[in-house]
C-alpha cells in the first residue's frame, strides 16, 4: 500500500472533515473542506484508497502545503 | 445628533466610512480583531477597541460585544458597512435599545428581506415580477420531482438564507435532483444553520443589474441609477459598472420603478440595492426582468453610483438617520457618464480563483483624481490574512461614455502594482480588453465560460515574485 501525504494547498481553516479515518475513499473524493477568505476549499482524494490518519480537526488553523491527512492508496 | 461612530467592520469599507465621518465632523470608533490589531481601519479611527478573536464569529459577528464597545467607548451611533452584521436585523435591534442610532432602515424592513422567499412574497404583491418559485419546505422529494419536471430544466436550487454566491446548484436533468436537493440541503444547513431550499427556473443567458435607492423617514424615496454587475466568478462580482450599458429607456425606466416599490412596500429607510435578474434570451430590447433580491444596506460597489451621480451615499446614509429629509440635490440627480469598478483580489485566477493570502511586499496604486478612484484597506506591509474575504482594493473610473471608460480603466489597472500574493489584476484587464466586454452587455456566464481564453491572453503567473519571473 501507497501512502500518501495530502497536503493544504493554501493557509486557512478545517471546516468539515468529510472522510473520518477509516473511510473508504474514490479518486476525486473529497476528504475535507478548508475554509479561506470566505471560500470553501475541497481537498480531494489523489487516488482510491482509505483514509489511514486526518491529522486536523474542525476548526483547527492550518498553513499551506501542511499534511492534514494520510491516504492509503489501494493501487 | 450623531457625534460619534462605532464603525462596526473592517477593511476598505471601514476607512471608507471613517472617511466621509471625518470630512463631516464625526468622531469614530474602530472595532478589530487578533488578526487586524494593526490594519488600516485600527490606525484612521479616532478611537480603536478590540473586539475579540480573529475568526469574524468570536469578534465582528458578536453583536453583545460590539454593542457593549459602542456603549463603553460613548458612541452614538452605529454604521454597520456592508457584509458581517449589516444585515443582521438582531443587532439593529441591538443597538437601537441601546440607545444608539443604527445607521441603516428599520430592523423589520431588515428581516422582511432577509429571507430569500419572504424577500420575493413581498415583490410579488407589489407589482413586481418574480420568477416561478418551488418552495420546498413540507414537500416529499417526489412532490419537488413532479413540480420540477413541470417547471422544465435547468433549475437552479437556492438556499433559503443563503447568501454570498453560496449555497446556489444548477441541475439539469430530473436525473440529477434527488442528489442534489440532498447536497444542497446539507450544504445550506451547514453554511447558513437552515436546510430550506427554494427552486427557480435557471436562465441560460441573463444579466445582474441593480437598481441603488434611497429613502428618507419622511417618506421621499427615489432611485439613483442602476448598475450591471454581471461580470462574475462563482456568483460573485467582479466588474460593475454604471449605467447598465445597451438597455432602452424603457426597460431602465421600468426597473427604477419596480424597486421604488419594493421600497414603499416595506417602508424602507436609507440605501438599499434591488437586484435584478434580466433575461436576455430574446435579446436586449424584448428583455424580461425579475426580482432577485434586496440588499438592506451599502453595498460594495456603491461607488460607480458615487462616480456618476457625484454623491457620497455614506454621507446620505448618516442624513437620513438623523431624520434629515433627502435633499433637493437627491431628487433631481442625474446620472452623468460612465464609471467601472474593479474588484482587486488576492487569489490565483489559473487556479480556479484560489484565495492567496501572504505579505502584500509592494502595492503600488494609480495616483487619484477626480475621475480615478482606490478604496483600499490594505497597505503596503500589510498581511491578507485567511479569516476575511479576498478583496485588496477597488479601483473605480470614471469617464464622459463608456468606451473611454474602459480605456482610463485599462491605463489604471497597469498602473497598479502587488506583489506578495497571486492576484486578478491581469484577469480583470483582459476581461476589459476583450471584445465582449467592450461591446457591453455580457451575461453572468460570460467570465466562466470565456475565463481560460482570458486567462490565456495574461501571462500564466501573475504572481510578480522577482524569482519567479
Amino acid at each position: 500500500m501507497t501512502k500518501h501525504e495530502i497536503r493544504s494547498e493554501i493557509a486557512g481553516s478545517v471546516w468539515k472533515i468529510v472522510a473520518d479515518k477509516g473511510a473508504t475513499v474514490a479518486e476525486g473524493d473529497v476528504l475535507l473542506i478548508l475554509e479561506s477568505m470566505k471560500m470553501e476549499i475541497p481537498i480531494t482524494a489523489p487516488c482510491s484508497g482509505t483514509v489511514v490518519d486526518v491529522q486536523v480537526a474542525h476548526g483547527d488553523t492550518v498553513d499551506e502545503d501542511q499534511v492534514v491527512a494520510i491516504l492509503g492508496g489501494s493501487a | 445628533m450623531i457625534s460619534r461612530v462605532l464603525v462596526a467592520n473592517r477593511g476598505e469599507i471601514a476607512c471608507r466610512v471613517i472617511r466621509t465621518c471625518r470630512r463631516m465632523g464625526i468622531q469614530t470608533v474602530a472595532v478589530y480583531s487578533d488578526a487586524d490589531r494593526d490594519a488600516a481601519h485600527v490606525e484612521m479611527a479616532d478611537a480603536a477597541y478590540h473586539a475579540g478573536g480573529s475568526a469574524a464569529r468570536d469578534s465582528y459577528l458578536d453583536i453583545a460585544k460590539l454593542v457593549g464597545i459602542a456603549r463603553a467607548a460613548e458612541c452614538d451611533a452605529v454604521h454597520p458597512g456592508y457584509g458581517l452584521l449589516s444585515e443582521n436585523a438582531e443587532f439593529a435591534s441591538a443597538c437601537i435599545a441601546q440607545g444608539l442610532v443604527f445607521i441603516g432602515p428599520s430592523p423589520d424592513a431588515i428581516a422582511a428581506m432577509g429571507q430569500k422567499d419572504t424577500g420575493k412574497h413581498l415583490a410579488d404583491r407589489a407589482g413586481v415580477p418574480v420568477l416561478p418559485t418551488i418552495d420546498c419546505r413540507g414537500l416529499t422529494d417526489e412532490h419537488i420531482g413532479r413540480a420540477a419536471a413541470d417547471m422544465g430544466f435547468p433549475l437552479l436550487i437556492k438556499a433559503v438564507s443563503g447568501g454570498g454566491g453560496r449555497g446556489m446548484r444548477k441541475i439539469d436533468s430530473a436525473q440529477q435532483m434527488a442528489a442534489s436537493i440532498e447536497a444542497a440541503r446539507r450544504e445550506a444547513l451547514g453554511s447558513f444553520g437552515n436546510a430550506d431550499l427554494l427552486i427557480e427556473p435557471y436562465l441560460e443567458q441573463s444579466r445582474h443589474i441593480e437598481v441603488q435607492v434611497f429613502a428618507d423617514c419622511l417618506g421621499a424615496a427615489v432611485s439613483l441609477g442602476e448598475r450591471d454587475c454581471s461580470v462574475q466568478r462563482r456568483h460573485q462580482k467582479v466588474l460593475e459598472e454604471a449605467p447598465a450599458p445597451g438597455i432602452s429607456a424603457e426597460l431602465r425606466a421600468t426597473m427604477h420603478a419596480a424597486a421604488l416599490k419594493i421600497v414603499r412596500a416595506i417602508q424602507y429607510r436609507g440605501a438599499g440595492t434591488v437586484e435584478f435578474i434580466v433575461d436576455t434570451r430574446q435579446g436586449a430590447d424584448a428583455s424580461r426582468f425579475y426580482f432577485m433580491e434586496m440588499n438592506t444596506r451599502l453595498q460594495v460597489e456603491h461607488t460607480v453610483t458615487e462616480m456618476t451621480t457625484g454623491l457620497d451615499l455614506v454621507e446620505w446614509q448618516i442624513r437620513v438617520a438623523r431624520g434629515e429629509p433627502l435633499p433637493d440635490t437627491a431628487r433631481n440627480t442625474e446620472v452623468s457618464g460612465h464609471a467601472i469598478e474593479a474588484r482587486i483580489c488576492a487569489e490565483n485566477p489559473a487556479k480556479n480563483f484560489l484565495p492567496s493570502p501572504g505579505l502584500i511586499s509592494l502595492l503600488k496604486f494609480p495616483p487619484p483624481g477626480p475621475d480615478v478612484r482606490v478604496d483600499t484597506g490594505v497597505r503596503q506591509g500589510d498581511k491578507i490574512t485567511p479569516w476575511y474575504d479576498s478583496l485588496i482594493a477597488k479601483l473605480i473610473v470614471h469617464a464622459p461614455d463608456r468606451s473611454s471608460c474602459c480605456d482610463r480603466l485599462i491605463v489604471a489597472l497597469a498602473a497598479c502594482e502587488i506583489e506578495g500574493v497571486h492576484t486578478n489584476l491581469e484577469l480583470l484587464r483582459s476581461i476589459v480588453c476583450s471584445p465582449e466586454f467592450r461591446r457591453g452587455g455580457v451575461n453572468t456566464h460570460y467570465l466562466n465560460e470565456r475565463r481560460h481564453e482570458l486567462l490565456a491572453s495574461t501571462p500564466i503567473d501573475s504572481r510578480k515574485d522577482k524569482d519567479l519571473q
